[in-house]
């Protein structure tokens, strides 16, 4: 990964008041699930790095430790072997300048939408009472949510789940979003929709995104750097700098450049899934 | 897209108070379900005048009929002593009730936090649950020796016996009600940065709420049914002992009149427990709407 670019761009951030991104790093992790005697190695040795400011797509074949990924560095475990940094600090557990946007929707049902958005501040008793609510309002009216305020969870659409969810996550101000997988489930339609509209929002604040998916399409459509996973146990297998311009819409995705590049990825990946087709059978 | 067609639907006014509950009844009166439920009791009580009065059945005629048991369940002079005009019915039920409540509102009390304890934290499971699942089954009118031995007077065991009967129902259904909730949610709230504490109170409580509701509304049923038999055994007063008295006495309308009661005022008390459930879980209610519930 052209680490001479994030490295001057981390640096320009660092400048700023308020870090906006940060750089993300995995040096050497290792993760393993079970008792030491029958121990399932999931991740194995993995280096990679998240530069500041850009968008890392992760694809790999389906059950090859995507989401134990999202854990390690979202904090919610810790590896084995190994280790987690931002900004060079190491990763102890969850914390707020890192947001996860889950798989499938974990806005909190029994909360309105609103609340939902408010509830990270109010936990960590940052902001309260008019004026963070105002701040909600404005993003959810951003995310086009601005009617749906005080609606529950379960009465907005998938797309608005996760546009909900963006929300949520982007409330508190994080110098790095996770996205596992985030817009699973939704169909042909509002998925493209929703692609489109997180793009837009990455290039306008340009944060450390780091994107989990199985769809290829999606991955080059979105990413600057698209890490490709090995079968388990898993190993980073190649990146590759996606070098087309921004902003980005769908009509680059028929160019030669991406076709090129979906067809390099599609051999990799085919070939890692055929052997897990072949494990699996 | 879907946003559209809500703003038209907001832009229909919504009916409020006495115009919405007219609209309801109305849409009620026009499907079948209402016209079902008439014809179910009309049936029922039809089948039970056959048996006793109608036709005399062998055996049957020994209970009374819905004849017999109205003329004296709204006779200002009931012939067997009790009727919606004696003061002692009134007695009967007013005991009952403020035992029900008490024991009721202490299982409440203790049951929903022990459970939602158990749920929340491994090593407090570990300490109860195995006790709890032992003494569970033990069925409660095994306890009353124990009962009358440990507490004096007639109202100790009465409602010791119906507490520990809903006790359980609610400690376990809240304890289910934690394990039930997606883990997922504890993440999220774990890292907008939630305290353990803040956990407890934003997620586990709320999110248990459905499972501790279902649990109460068995739970209260639980209290009644182990109340009316603690109230056969030991007991001065109360729905349960009418009919026992009733019974001894050889009077068999005030018997069945007591046990209608028992009906009536349970499914009361279940409705006013599902009533405030949903009160306070309004977005599981339309969760349920959603999904044509």
């Amino acid at each position: 990964m052209s680490s001479s670019k994030s490295a001057s761009k981390s640096t320009a951030s660092k400048k700023n008041k308020k870090l906006n991104s940060s750089q993300v790093e995995m040096k050497n992790v290792s993760k393993a699930y079970g008792e030491t005697w029958e121990s399932e190695e999931v991740l194995k040795n993995i280096s990679v790095e998240f530069p500041a400011g850009e968008l890392t797509v992760i694809v790999g074949p389906s059950g090859c430790g995507k989401s134990t990924l999202v854990n390690l560095l979202a904090g919610f475990e810790k590896p084995d072997v190994g280790e987690v940094t931002v900004d060079g600090k190491l990763v102890t557990g969850p914390a707020q300048d890192r947001m996860v946007v889950f798989q499938e929707t974990a806005l909190i049902p029994w909360q309105t939408t609103l609340e939902n958005v408010t509830f990270g501040p109010k936990m960590r008793g940052e902001k309260k009472g008019r004026s963070l609510d105002d701040e909600a309002k404005e993003l959810l009216v951003k995310v086009g949510l601005g009617e749906f305020i005080h609606k529950f969870p379960l009465q907005l659409s998938g797309g608005m789940q996760r546009r909900a969810e963006l929300a949520r996550a982007l409330i508190n101000e994080p110098t790095v979003m996770i996205m596992d997988e985030p817009f699973r489930g939704l169909d042909a339609m509002s998925r493209s929709l929703m692609q489109e509209f997180f793009l837009e929002l990455f290039e306008e604040n340009k944060k450390t995104n780091i994107f989990v998916t199985s769809e290829i399409d999606e991955a080059i459509f979105l990413a600057d750097n698209l890490v490709i996973l090995s079968n388990k146990p898993t190993t980073v297998q190649t990146v590759i700098k996606i070098d087309l311009p921004r902003p980005r819409n769908y009509k680059m995705l028929t160019s030669a450049k991406a076709f090129k590049y979906r067809k390099q990825a599609m051999d990799l990946l085919h070939g890692e899934a055929m052997k897990s087709f072949a494990i699996s059978k | 897209m879907t946003q559209s067609s809500t703003t038209q639907l907001d832009g229909n006014a919504k009916p409020e108070g006495f115009e919405l509950f007219m609209l309801r009844m109305n849409k009620k009166f026009k499907s079948v379900d209402p016209y079902l439920t008439v014809a179910g009791i009309g049936l029922w009580l039809f089948a039970y005048w056959v048996l006793c009065e109608g036709l005399e059945i062998w055996r049957f005629n020994k209970l009374p009929g819905p004849v017999a048991i109205s003329k004296d369940w709204f006779s200002t002079t009931p012939f067997q002593g009790i009727s919606i005009f004696t003061q002692e019915y009134y007695d009967h039920i007013a005991v009952s009730c403020q035992r029900i409540l008490f024991a009721f509102g202490l299982a409440t009390g203790l049951g929903v936090p022990l459970g939602l304890f158990m749920g929340w934290s491994r090593s407090i499971r570990d300490y109860i649950f195995p006790i709890i699942e032992t003494l569970r089954p033990i069925p409660i009118l095994a306890w009353v020796p124990l009962s009358i031995l440990l507490l004096p007077g007639f109202e100790g065991p009465v409602i010791f016996l119906a507490t520990l009967a809903s006790f359980f129902v609610t400690t376990l259904n809240a304890m289910l009600g934690v394990d039930s909730i997606d883990e997922e949610y504890f993440r999220a709230a774990g890292c907008l940065g939630s305290s353990r504490w803040d956990i407890f109170r934003h997620v586990v409580v709320p999110g248990a709420l459905p499972f501790i509701f279902t649990g109460l509304q068995i739970s209260i049923g639980v209290a009644w049914f182990s109340l009316v038999a603690a109230e056969m055994v030991s007991g001065d007063l109360g729905l349960g002992y009418l009919i026992v008295d009733a019974y001894m006495n050889n009077v068999t309308v005030p018997m069945v009149i007591a046990m209608i009661t028992l009906g009536f005022i349970g499914y009361f008390s279940s409705a006013c427990v599902r009533a405030l459930g949903n009160k306070l879980m309004a977005w599981h209610v339309k969760e349920l709407a959603q999904q044509g519930r």
